[in-house]
């Protein structure tokens, strides 16, 4: 196995030793989308403090692993209207469809639930699709 | 207060593991769904990885119990059905994640990197959740 395996693998199973603790210490699953939209919406009703630390573990995080030489791509590909086009489209499936690759494809598929297994070969083989057509036919 | 700390925690270890992992590079999702092209199989592990710990620590621990550690019960998805509304919602997100390479973890740790383009990706984001919200509510 290279190092660059190794690396992602090891860095796997720091993320799902976080998604653990949150169901472990809060009794919540670790997902994403979800976790950002029930903040969101906290604002105008209910408090879930809970959900804006998670945030903000999630958003700074990368400040402390980056003096080991782990860090942000210098670069996000795409011109704007695709990013726009591109975030709209999350948005939007990740709530439709209950979740992303973290709520989905990590806790729900850890827990064996049909659903989540079905959502993640969906978005997975229309990722593959997309990628296939922008890359390859266009 | 407790439970903010393992919060924090938590979000902690996952935008490290996010980092570590190199899946908060949008070239390399990229790459990484390319496969019918010059394939680029690293992010599998990544996914594996995260099953590797999560999927026994949810058996073993957090079904036979189904409390927290704390006493409080586990807040678990009650849905079983394969609905249309997962459908489409998957294929919705698959496109997006497909044109940008981004998904909602790897785009929140990107923040603090600061670039422009994250920024537009994340604010449309935010919009897409907030409409799809008042559609399906």
């Amino acid at each position: 196995m290279t190092d660059t395996y190794l690396q992602a693998l090891l860095g796997g199973m720091l993320l799902g030793l976080g998604a653990s603790l949150l169901m472990l210490a809060n009794g919540k699953i670790a997902g994403i989308s979800g976790i950002t939209h029930q903040a969101l919406r906290s604002l105008t009703s209910s408090p879930s403090g809970w959900r804006w630390c998670f945030l903000v573990g999630l958003i700074v995080a990368p400040l402390l692993v980056a003096p080991f030489g782990l860090t942000l791509p210098d670069a996000i590909p795409g011109s704007m209207w695709v990013l726009a086009a591109g975030g709209l489209l999350v948005g939007i499936g990740t709530r439709v469809g209950s979740g992303c690759t973290s709520g989905h494809g990590i806790c729900g598929i850890g827990r064996l639930s049909k659903r989540s297994i079905v959502a993640t070969l969906t978005f997975m083989a229309t990722a593959i699709a997309t990628v296939t057509v922008t890359r390859h036919l266009l | 207060m407790k439970q903010l700390l393992t919060a924090l925690i938590a979000g902690l270890l996952f935008g490290a593991g996010l980092t570590i992992s190199m899946m908060v590079d949008p070239e390399r999702v990229l790459d990484f769904l390319d496969i019918f092209g010059d394939w680029d199989p690293t992010l599998a592990f990544v996914m594996g990885g995260g099953l590797a710990v999560y999927l026994p620590i949810f058996h073993f621990v957090v079904k036979p119990r189904k409390t927290t550690v704390f006493g409080e019960s586990c807040d678990l998805p009650s849905a079983t059905k394969v609905d249309s509304k997962l459908l489409g919602g998957s294929v919705l997100f698959g496109l997006g994640w497909g044109l940008s390479g981004i998904c909602p973890g790897p785009a929140l740790s990107n923040l603090s990197g600061g670039l422009t383009g994250i920024f537009v990706f994340v604010a449309t984001m935010i919009l897409g959740m907030l409409i799809a919200g008042r559609l399906t509510r």
